[in-house]
């Protein structure tokens, strides 16, 4: 179809009569339905869902595919969202019929192949981390989050200080740390960073006090920055009674380079669908682990995977100091299947590689870029970096049409707008999985951009100028939402 | 070792460090301190080729009964159905696999045309107005609505069926417990149903909302009839969850005066995968759906007046609410929503009704084949496709001899209710034919009666 059609919803292309499915012939004999259930509840009209042929399925969706970007089709330097390669061979063992079509309550004799899977993850990821024992339960990075800020309470409870209840949080944190916070019943103190991009310590040293609960830090932080005074931190933290939570979210500049464990975090949550590749999803499935270290193991949640002394795998439910359950079943599975592939296909020594090659390309391109995009903190970044479009605001182009003419050239732009703390923010990050010529060509559109508004503001202002369609009316979209088709 | 997901050659590192003007990757971790830096390699196995690699998890995956292998009569909220092959070549385009959340809409009207079209079909399923693009699963979704109730309500009390997923519950407790809200369960009658006179002696005005399951964990279909007047009475919510499916032939919950239906869409195209990742769906009315959580799909228009799709309602959100967030979630089950919309569109309006019929019709003729043996039935009320039957033997014993059989057999109910020690839940899907029903009959009753 065209490029600047209307694409047809699946209900406008319904016609009652066709199908897309073939079931078999109940082969039972038939009892008259109302003799099974109550007259007032059965269904009296059914859902109308589309009435469609295969061909008809398969084209619509493909033509939905069409008109989106992902990883496959171009570089997607999201900051903070790590969008990595996905590996194909990933998705086919996921799907191998042991994994894919398991029960999670089959007994655990006949399902040792997945216990041993998980049971491999979770020392590894321990492993990897420098914690001591690690649940595979949290469905994605939030969950995690909420999960650690639940142990990390719970533990102060224990020891009879339930008074506990402030969590430190930098002003460059993630929305979603301070959000945990709330939904773990615990209290939020916003600090801020100083003129290097990092805590600023002396704030620090003034938050902390009796009530403290935790610090929640992601390592290097959002500005892309590592927290060069994380030893003295954690001593500021652990001297004043609390504990330090890692945002695991950017991992993937530390690899074999630095461990949180050995940074003095008690807690780590990590984004598997990040640094460990499970497939984004268009939002989602992720995966968030968290690793603790030995004074937090029993206020895991239920169950763990555990190996007896003959060597057999098996769910690990005794745990009466347990925070509980939170999630339904076995966590994500399918992603911790995925992201054990991806480790065992790395390695060692290729995951090292993984943390030294991202840094490399982000400090590439940061440096190229700091010729025509204000770098508002000068210094060596890890896997991304922040530009600010402030040069350009003054010429009457912003952030937000800087990432649309991007999209004019095949690109998803940078994370913009975050971390809040800078202004007219763009936060990139190329990840390992590019090659330099991609970097190479995305830094001279970037220029190009630049030039654009200096010299011609309005093909910048106006863009996009080759999408599906051009910008959308996004407050008419939430003061008078249509959240679902109703025929005419 | 070769790694063939980095591209960067030695000549390329070496340009890029000539433009850093540096000599060594290593100067651009200069700012780690030295006490903190790893010492020597992580400890774990080496890497894998890809031969290697597809060698060692066939073996692990051969470790594992799995459906491919056995006769499957496990069900507890995760169920064995028919999957349409189109779903997975659909899925597997990289465009929707490999991309992230809608945030620039105009290269992702794709995924944005795809969630409106599942929150669409939601809402036709359960009845609702309103639905979001998904939650991490059943029991985590079902757990949101306890706190979105309480929230909306300003009150602090849930109360919960007993015959509600026990693993929804105990999320519920820890959602419960991380917000101050109280949970309170009810028990359930001779039926097998929410027993509705307890209900009424439980709660009170400062109750925020009643929870329960249709059809509840053992399988039974429970009269939201006679449950919405007590919960309505009382100004407090009523949240049901829902096996979707069943509601091809269930009247929707929303016709019977749900405020809030949350479940998981897993029975729709979602692999049993080991328990995840399946699909968390959310509806509810348009009354309280700025307080919906989760990310929301809208309808608008472009500059040219061309129909258009955006996250929108976004000021619900953690990432603008930050520490006045009532809910943390940010990436949700995306992938599995947009296979759970391909496979309502293959099923369609006929498919749905048919799926549900077949599936009813099943496992009535399981259950009538076992009473006809003189097996007991645990409950009378109206059942789905699974229900309860009384064992003359403890069920992991009486499951360790189907398995010889080459059946994985039913979930053990005394594992969460003492009370029904020996009973087994039995679940009976559209892929179970009449000859391995008869012949899980017949096991059942050479074991049982060995």
């Amino acid at each position: 179809m065209r490029n600047d059609q209307e694409k047809a919803l699946i209900f406008e292309m319904s016609k009652p009569g066709r199908v897309g499915y073939n079931l078999p012939e109940l082969d039972v004999p038939e009892v008259d339905v109302a003799s099974l259930l109550p007259k007032h509840l059965i269904r009296e009209t059914p859902a109308e869902l589309p009435e469609v042929s295969e061909l008809q399925l398969v084209r619509h969706y493909t033509e939905l595919s069409r008109r989106n970007h992902g990883v496959d089709n171009g570089f997607y330097p999201l900051g903070s969202c790590t969008m990595k390669y996905n590996p194909k061979i990933n998705e086919d063992v996921a799907r191998y019929p042991g994994f894919a079509q398991t029960h999670p309550y089959q007994p655990e004799e006949t399902v040792q192949g997945a216990l041993e899977l998980l049971y491999n993850l979770q020392e590894e990821l321990a492993e990897i981390t420098g914690m001591d024992a690690v649940t595979l339960q949290p469905a994605a990075g939030a969950a995690g989050e909420w999960t650690g800020l639940m142990m990390i309470r719970a533990y102060h409870e224990g020891r009879g200080e339930g008074h506990r209840t402030k969590v430190i949080v930098p002003n460059s944190a993630h929305g979603t740390n301070p959000a945990s916070a709330a939904v773990a019943g615990l209290e939020t103190v916003t600090i801020a960073s100083d003129e290097r991009g990092l805590v600023d310590i002396h704030a620090l040293r003034d938050a902390v006090g009796s009530d403290t609960a935790a610090l929640m830090l992601t390592n290097p932080n959002t500005l892309g920055l590592f927290e060069e005074d994380i030893v003295e931190m954690a001593q500021i933290v652990h001297d004043a009674g609390g504990l330090l939570y890692y945002d695991g979210a950017n991992a993937n500049a530390i690899l074999g380079i630095a461990r949180p464990g050995d940074m003095g975090f008690d807690v780590v949550h990590l984004n598997l669908h990040k640094t460990f590749t499970g497939p984004h999803g268009g939002g989602g499935p992720g995966a968030g682990p968290v690793g603790v270290k030995k004074v937090l193991e029993p206020f895991l949640p239920k169950p763990i995977v555990a190996k007896d002394e003959a060597g057999n795998f098996y769910w690990d439910n005794d745990r009466p100091q347990s925070i509980g359950r939170v999630k339904g079943y076995n966590g994500n599975f399918g992603i911790l299947v995925r992201a054990y592939s991806y480790i065992r296909t790395m390695g060692p020594e290729g995951l090292l590689q993984v943390s030294q090659n991202a840094v490399l390309n982000a400090n590439y391109m940061m440096r190229r870029l700091a010729t025509a995009y204000q770098l508002p903190y000068d210094r060596v970044c890890k896997h991304e970096f922040v530009l600010s479009g402030v040069i350009q605001k003054k010429l009457g182009v912003r952030t937000l049409d800087i990432a649309k003419r991007l999209l004019d050239f095949g690109y998803h732009p940078p994370t913009i707008y975050f971390p809040l703390i800078v202004d007219e923010c763009m936060m990139i990050e190329p990840t390992e999985t590019e090659t330099k010529e991609t970097l190479d060509e995305f830094i001279d559109v970037m220029l190009q951009i630049a030039r654009e508004c200096e010299e011609n503001p309005e093909i910048v202002q106006e863009a996009p100028h080759t999408t599906v369609v051009k910008r959308l009316d996004e407050a008419t979209a939430a003061r008078k939402p249509i959240l679902r088709y109703q025929a005419q | 070792m070769k790694y063939r997901y980095l591209p960067q050659t030695d000549q390329d590192k070496r340009e890029m460090l000539e433009t850093l003007g540096i000599s060594s990757i290593e100067e651009l971790f200069a700012d780690i301190p030295e006490e903190v830096r790893s010492k020597g390699p992580i400890q774990i196995p080496a890497a894998l080729s890809e031969p290697e690699l597809v060698k060692y998890f066939t073996g692990l995956s051969n470790k594992n009964v799995n459906f491919s292998t056995h006769i499957n009569f496990l069900g507890a909220g995760v169920y064995q159905h028919y999957i349409p092959s189109t779903v997975n070549h659909m899925l597997l385009r990289g465009e929707f696999f490999t991309a992230y959340t809608p945030y620039q809409p105009e290269i992702s009207q794709g995924e944005l045309q795809a969630i409106f079209e599942y929150q669409t079909m939601v809402c036709e399923l359960t009845g609702m107005e309103v639905a979001n693009s998904s939650m991490y699963d059943g029991a985590t979704s079902l757990a949101e609505a306890a706190m979105m109730a309480s929230g909306h309500t300003g009150k602090k009390k849930v109360i919960v069926s007993r015959a509600v997923h026990p693993e929804s519950r105990a999320v519920l407790q820890s959602y419960a417990h991380g917000q101050g809200v109280e949970l309170v369960e009810v028990g359930v009658d001779s039926q097998g149903v929410t027993d509705a006179a307890a209900l009424e002696a439980l709660i009170d005005d400062q109750t925020a909302a009643v929870i329960v399951q249709y059809p509840n964990f053992f399988g039974n279909v429970e009269d939201l009839a006679s449950v919405e007047p007590i919960a309505h009475g009382n100004g407090a919510l009523l949240i049901v969850s829902s096996n979707p499916l069943a509601l091809g032939v269930l009247e929707a919950p929303g016709k019977l005066g749900a405020d809030i239906v949350a479940g998981d869409m897993q029975p729709f195209g979602i692999p049993a995968s080991f328990g995840g990742p399946h699909c968390g769906y959310f509806a509810t009315t348009t009354k309280l759906m700025r307080k919906m959580p989760g990310r929301i799909v809208g309808q608008t228009k472009d500059e040219n007046g061309k129909r258009g799709f955006v996250l929108t309602l976004q000021a619900r959100e953690q990432h603008i609410r930050r520490e006045k967030a009532t809910s943390n979630i940010c990436s949700n089950q995306a992938l599995l929503a947009l296979a759970a919309s391909i496979t309502l569109t293959a099923l369609g309006k006929q498919g749905v009704q048919e799926m549900a019929m077949i599936n009813l019709q099943k496992a009535n003729y399981a259950k009538q084949a076992l009473q006809a043996k003189g097996f007991e039935v645990t409950y009378a009320a109206p059942s789905f496709n699974e229900f309860a039957v009384k064992l003359s033997k403890p069920v992991a014993e009486v499951n360790k001899e189907l398995l010889k059989a080459g059946i994985i057999g039913g979930y053990d109910l005394g594992l969460d209710y003492p009370e029904l020690a020996n009973h087994v839940l039995l679940t009976v899907t559209e892929l179970r034919t009449k000859e391995e029903i008869d012949t899980l009959v017949q096991e059942l009753e050479a074991i049982t009666r060995a």
